[in-house]
């Protein structure tokens, strides 16, 4: 079980004399076995909250407990090495470095033709015309995406962050999609999103907002009220 | 051969030996073993030290070994080799030269390589720089490669330096005729206090003719690198120069463009982009288990495989 314990997150602004709360007093228990989507407008800290959890940034206040461990101050390798697997919103590009040296190092190992062919097929793409390729700019943004959800399976793990996997992801592919992070369900996974066909597969949804303390409900108790026109203040209401 | 002449020839040529089909190993300025078959064939020129080396018309799927080690220490070896490829001739020619240099003085080959390519031949040229030995002692090379690519023929260079070198000013030059290419791969990693100058002139100078530079280095420790690349378009024709290159603790990098569009209709691009390993990658590799350094290494890795 994943915990986030009154957690804060402050950045300083230009200048270092004026502090921007971003996240405050964050409690949230993400349970094992199941699917949280984490949803909220721009700017509710979505994103800084993967950051949080990934170790890419440290809460100015608070606690990360993760099976009964505080894992605050692990850096970002400990807590990958815990089993802790991300899937960032902007994928990264690498310049030189083929999809195939990519997976390698994602499952820490050398894979066989087979073992990319079925990382790469659950996202959508042909192993024989992507693993020689180099992940840079001649890639789409779509196809990139794909190899970043790919490097998230080939890796593995008993944690997955996925930061708004859907994006730029073509919409008929969704339901392969969808069905792919369904099947991690045996994990705890927790995916930042606004898509109703995501939160559809969800257990629990989080609904993140700049003013007020995060609500947290099950998929049948949150959904209603956010897909309605005025869901976000009726799910906060409602719930 | 000795232990030390088999190293070099592995790390410079990937050779086990003495390779099959044509070949020449020189070594400390004299031949050590050559071979020429019906296909290619290999002269010494009698003017100066060097070799002519023939491949005729029409020869597909060959290749030519012609590595070079320097084992003696101290010496200055200097060679001139031109190269005489046939109509419609395919073929891989793997040189490269390794220098093992225990003294503290200077260890320096200098080879002058001239191709002249018949229309319709297609060369692929692998050229490896190699040193190690005594970290005092100076490990150099100042190759001049000089390519005339004729009428739909096609001279692909790839060049690799990945350590142990202290000084290198490599100069290539190439002529590109009619729907004639010129690719060059160059893959360097400069470390400590060394030194790396890369020269490039490309004239197009037929219609439809090309040419791809591409440039890949790390520059690490004290060590410097100098790019420099004029191109000119003198006809309807394309032409690609991309330096990418990532800096190290106190290394620097230059990088030098120049591209001329004589013709109205040449078509010239360079691009260059000299920067630190970028930080979104670190922590991608990081968030996949590796620490900064290994994500460090593993980025330096792949950019130069």
């Amino acid at each position: 079980m994943l915990e986030l314990k009154n957690v804060d997150f402050a950045v300083k602004e230009e200048g270092g004399k004026k502090t921007t709360k971003i996240l405050s007093d964050i409690s949230l228990t993400f349970p094992e076995k199941s699917i949280t989507v984490i949803t909220g407008q721009n700017g509710s800290g979505k994103s800084t909250l993967v950051k949080l959890i990934t170790g890419l940034e440290s809460p100015t206040a608070g606690q990360i407990i993760y099976n009964g461990r505080d894992i605050t101050s692990l850096s970002v390798t400990e807590r990958a090495r815990m089993g802790f697997t991300t899937a960032f919103q902007q994928p990264v590009r690498f310049k030189g470095i083929t999809v195939k040296k990519l997976l390698d190092i994602a499952c820490g190992k050398q894979s066989s033709l087979g073992q990319l062919c079925e990382y790469l097929s659950q996202v959508g793409l042909c192993a024989r015309n992507y693993i020689d390729r180099e992940l840079d700019g001649s890639l789409s943004g779509g196809e990139a995406k794909r190899i970043e959800l790919a490097m998230a399976i080939a890796k593995g793990g008993d944690v997955f962050l996925l930061d708004e996997p859907e994006a730029g992801i073509d919409l008929w592919s969704f339901s392969d999609l969808t069905n792919l992070f369904a099947s991690l369900r045996d994990k705890t996974v927790l995916i930042v999103s606004h898509q109703s066909k995501i939160m559809e597969i969800a257990d629990n949804i989080v609904l993140l907002d700049k003013e007020s303390a995060p609500v947290i409900g099950t998929r049948e108790e949150m959904l209603p009220a956010l897909q309605n026109r005025n869901g976000v203040c009726a799910a906060r209401k409602g719930v | 051969m000795e232990k030390i002449d088999l190293d070099l020839l592995m790390k410079i040529a990937d050779l086990h030996g003495i390779p099959e089909g044509s070949y020449n190993i020189r070594k400390d300025g004299k031949c050590l073993s050559r071979n020429s078959t019906s296909d290619i064939e290999i002269v010494p020129k009698t003017d100066k030290d060097g070799i002519d080396i023939i491949v005729k018309p029409g020869v597909k799927g060959k290749s030519v070994h012609i590595p070079v080690i320097l084992t003696a220490g101290a010496m200055l070896d200097k060679v001139y080799n031109d190269f005489y490829i046939g109509k419609g001739a395919d073929v891989t020619i793997i040189a490269g030269c390794g220098i093992h240099n225990e003294t503290c003085g200077e260890a320096r080959h200098d080879g002058v390589h001239t191709f002249y390519l018949e229309e319709g031949c297609s060369v692929k040229y692998i050229e490896r720089h190699y040193g190690e030995g005594n970290s005092e002692g100076k490990k150099e090379f100042t190759p001049i490669t000089k390519v005339y690519v004729k009428k739909n023929a096609h001279f692909y260079l790839e060049s690799t330096q990945l350590g142990g070198v202290t000084y290198t000013d490599r100069l290539t030059l190439a002529t590109v005729y009619t729907n004639g290419k010129f690719t060059v791969r160059e893959k360097l990693l400069t470390d400590n206090e060394e030194k790396a100058i890369t020269r490039f002139k490309v004239k197009l100078v037929g219609r439809d003719s090309s040419a791809e530079v591409v440039s890949r280095s790390v520059a690490r420790g004290n060590s410097y690198q100098s790019f420099i690349s004029d191109m000119i378009g003198k006809n309807r024709s394309f032409g690609h120069v991309e330096c990418d290159s990532i800096l190290l603790d106190n290394a620097r990098i230059l990088s030098t463009p120049k591209i001329d569009a004589v013709s109205p209709e040449a078509s010239l691009v360079h691009e260059a982009a000299v920067g630190k390993i970028a930080g979104e990658q670190l922590i991608k590799l990081m968030t996949l288990g590796l620490t900064e350094k290994e994500a460090e290494d593993a980025i330096i890795k792949g950019y130069l495989a």
